[in-house]
């Protein structure tokens, strides 16, 4: 093992609902959707029309910034619908999948042979350069900046997150092949983290060719930002690119076998999933093509990814790109007689110690979406840094986004930080602040005015 | 607990915008959530949130207080008692210490919270908890004879003037409790210092020739004086014990070690408060205090400025105010000590100032800001410095 890092602050979150590590079903998709929302900042340009026919990898949208950035269709099949939103805002192009794929051929390529610019426009042909991300600000990565190093979190700590040892068991190879090519983008090499918990018991410290580094620590330690801030802090002017193990296989698979294959093991998860366990599908795939794991007849809330920082779909709408984790959890819209007033509240967690629930760790919950108070001023100005683990003082930034400070933002950590990195300050927050809010905002300010 | 919930959803528009009593809407909003929890859901972020909240934290508080106001209650009759030399039982104690101590907390919250209801209402925001925690407060850092029209003048002073021109909770430089104390200070400098004002009744009888139990007058050698006013190692080794107990004139709440360490004990534990800023507080005072006694300046050892006066009540209970105290923990530290060392320091090199715990508390609420912009520049500096491994 190379160095351990230890971060001593952190949170699990103690809900119910982990999937079981079965695969319940093979999704044969109905409509699938591509959604531009899921890359911040895109204004997307339309490259199809309704009633278009497309196959597994036929781009779909393109970044009207830089047109060589394509979107492509995971699946094959007939262009449905284009779905719009105010002043036209592009929300989704929906497909009507065939009942047998047919993918675009890449033509399998060998890694050692390319160079830098032919694994760039290989990627960017196939319509999985976006899932390359840019920090600072999580934005897709530019193809004409060199980063200065690369960085893969080899393990997730978010609540209730699909356990990539399962879920990409039989992708060893194709996660090993990207990161061959990835390391021809950068002179930093692509810095590899793994779990100190679950380094034996994980194949992927078996793979070659990047620098490992160990965590141990409570989430957020497996978010790629607070590794990156304790590898190698992000400091003005400079960019690394991240990328997760669910897009390095996706990669991967480019290469060896021709094919812009999304194919996933989706985690179907949280305390109203029926049975919580494992399906195969898409990025895109429909909420109703996992029916069977909820009560439709119950007020519930569906998260593309985990509670933290997932997106609220519906119970209409499509998974993200990135995410490989369906949530599905109670609505809160409930009113508690003298709730926070109770002596001990037993079905609830709190991380402070002005309830009980320390008293049972090893305790789960059924947890809903109420807000449990009201929105106030910070008052309490310690509790959030207690689940940060970066040398960052959370209330400065957040009130320097506020004041839309650019200087102040830029002195204390904006470019360290994304939203995910601070969504446990907004679950224990006290005072109900919109924690994930203010940095999308801080970000947007600094997008505007550097960029 | 349906039936209850069904009145509140039927009066409910009553109160909403466009309502008959849409005016009282702040007012109508914080009785609601003080009775339910409200059914909001979160719109965007984490989907789930923690079940604490800010009247929770601020209900931990008040129950860390409520054995210094018990205790106060009890020492208000009981010193009453001795003053007049009264044979009392405990009831007849306890009844004397309601009769004063309730009507300071009547004006407290009364003043306060009309303050605060009508505020949120101009500013249409809900109700902030932080009164709460201030209303507990002032009654037990007044001498327990102040006049209630004074109180209500100070009160009202330090939450529009500390607070509400600030923004509300959260947003104020100073802890308004300690404003509160610090109006009446220097504006009725009669009504909080000297030997006479640290008992109840005992100024009135004096002045009026009045006694709560009429034909009593004060025993003979009466001296209502605070262990502060002749900080004296031969007066004061006596009545250490009592000084610890709380047996002892003062204000209200400040008097009794045990009961305020009992409060620090539910503070620290529920971590509402940091021991950081305790710990700091009380190494500084011993510091000075030794400082002190080494230097001749007093011939008390240190440990004595600890249990005297409002040092252990302000320690736990003002100094801690996550709003107006340092907020990086290394700044904490700084904050801490510098309250506990300068408090000391009036103490013993101020002959205008008997207890320096209000000023130090005050003082360092105004630097507050500044040690945490040189902990921060500090981070930021040691952040730049470090090594680049990419």
């Amino acid at each position: 093992m190379s160095n351990n890092i230890y971060l001593k602050k952190g949170l699990d979150l103690p809900i119910n609902g982990v999937a079981a590590q079965n695969t319940k079903k093979v999704i044969v998709p109905d409509v699938v959707a591509i959604k531009p929302t899921d890359f911040r900042g895109l204004v997307p340009k339309l490259l199809v029309r309704e009633g278009d026919k497309v196959l597994a990898g036929t781009p779909v949208l393109a970044d009207k910034m830089s047109q060589n950035i394509l979107f492509a269709s995971p699946v094959s099949g007939t262009v449905a619908e284009v779905v719009r939103g105010e002043k036209r805002k592009l929300l989704e192009v929906r497909i009507k999948a065939d009942a047998e794929q047919e993918y675009v051929d890449f033509g399998t390529k060998k890694v050692a042979d390319m160079s830098a610019e032919q694994i760039k426009e290989a990627l960017l042909a196939a319509g999985l350069w976006p899932a390359l991300t840019q920090r600072p600000y999580g934005i897709i990565a530019n193809p004409e900046v060199k980063p200065k190093a690369i960085f893969v979190s080899a393990f997730n700590t978010a609540p209730l997150a699909a356990n990539p040892e399962y879920a990409l068991r039989d992708e060893f190879e194709h996660i090993q092949t990207a990161v061959n090519a990835l390391g021809k983008l950068t002179d930093g090499g692509v810095h590899f983290s793994l779990n100190s918990a679950t380094y034996s018991g994980t194949p992927f410290h078996k793979i070659e060719n990047v620098i490992p580094h160990v965590f141990t620590g409570k989430h957020p330690a497996g978010n790629v930002g607070v590794q990156i801030h304790h590898i190698s802090p992000i400091r003005k002017g400079e960019t690394v690119w991240t990328v997760s193990l669910l897009m390095l296989a996706a990669i991967g698979k480019l290469f060896n076998t021709g094919k812009y294959d999304l194919r996933r093991k989706i985690a179907v998860t949280g305390p109203k999933a029926i049975n919580p366990a494992y399906v195969e599908g898409y990025p895109g795939i429909a909420v109703k093509d996992v029916a069977e794991f909820f009560n439709a007849a119950e007020d519930l809330r569906f998260v593309s990814g985990d509670v933290l920082t997932g997106t609220n779909i519906g119970k209409d709408g499509y998974l993200g790109f990135f995410d490989n984790q369906i949530t599905i959890l109670e609505e809160g819209n409930k009113y508690e007689l003298l709730g926070w007033a109770k002596p001990v509240r037993c079905s609830q967690f709190s991380a402070s110690r002005t309830y009980f629930s320390w008293l049972t760790p090893k305790k789960k919950y059924d947890m809903d979406t109420n807000l449990h108070g009201g929105p106030r001023a910070f008052v309490v100005n310690d509790v959030y840094g207690k689940v940060l683990p970066m040398d960052i003082y959370p209330v400065y930034l957040l009130k320097a986004c506020l004041a839309n400070d650019i200087d102040k933002m830029e002195k204390f950590g904006i470019y360290e930080v994304l939203e995910e990195d601070l969504a446990l300050c907004e679950y224990v927050d006290p005072s109900k602040i919109y924690i994930q809010q203010i940095i999308t905002d801080g970000i947007a300010l600094m997008l505007k005015e550097m960029c | 607990m349906n039936g209850l919930r069904n009145f509140v959803d039927k009066i409910k528009p009553t109160f909403e915008k466009g309502g008959k009593l849409g005016f009282l809407h702040s007012t109508f909003d914080a009785f609601e959530t003080f009775l339910f929890v409200p059914n909001t859901v979160t719109r965007k972020g984490a989907h789930v949130r923690d079940c604490v909240d800010l009247k929770r934290v601020m209900i931990m508080v008040v129950l860390a207080l409520v054995p210094a106001m018990l205790f106060g209650i009890w020492n208000t009759g009981y010193q009453h008692s001795l003053a007049f030399g009264l044979e009392w039982g405990f009831w007849d104690i306890v009844l004397y210490g309601l009769v004063k101590v309730l009507p300071l907390y009547v004006v407290s919250y009364l003043v306060g919270l009309g303050i605060e209801f009508v505020s949120a209402q101009i500013q249409g925001h809900e109700v902030n908890e932080g009164y709460l925690v201030s209303g507990m407060l002032i009654p037990l850092i007044v001498p327990v004879d102040v006049p209630l029209w004074m109180l209500a003048i100070a009160v009202a002073f330090a939450v529009i003037i500390g607070k509400e021109v600030f923004g509300g909770t959260g947003m104020n430089i100073w802890n308004p409790a300690l404003l509160t104390r610090a109006f009446l200070f220097f504006s009725y400098p009669s009504k909080m210092s000297g030997e006479t004002v640290w008992t109840g009744g005992v100024d009135r009888f004096i002045n009026e020739g009045v006694a709560y139990q009429a034909g009593n007058g004060l025993v003979d050698g009466f001296s209502g004086a605070t262990p502060l006013a002749d900080p004296t190692f031969a007066n004061l080794q006596p009545k250490l014990w009592d000084m610890i107990v709380g047996t002892i004139p003062g204000s209200v709440g400040e008097t009794s070690v045990i009961a305020i360490l009992l409060g620090a004990i539910l503070l620290i534990w529920t971590g509402v408060a940091s021991w950081k800023i305790m710990v700091s507080s009380v190494l500084g005072g011993l510091a000075i205090g030794y400082l002190g006694y080494a230097v001749g300046a007093t011939d008390l050892p240190g440990y004595y400025q600890l249990v005297m006066g409002g040092f252990l009540f302000g320690t736990v209970f003002m100094a801690t105010d996550p709003v107006t105290s340092a907020q990086t923990e290394c700044g904490k530290w700084i904050y801490g000590f510098l309250v506990g060392a300068l408090a000391v320091t009036v103490r013993l090199w101020n002959p205008g100032y008997p207890e320096g715990m209000m000023l130090a508390i005050l003082l360092m609420n105004t630097f507050a800001p500044l040690i945490d912009h040189y902990v921060i520049e500090g981070s930021i500096k040691r952040r730049a410095k470090k090594v680049k491994i990419a």
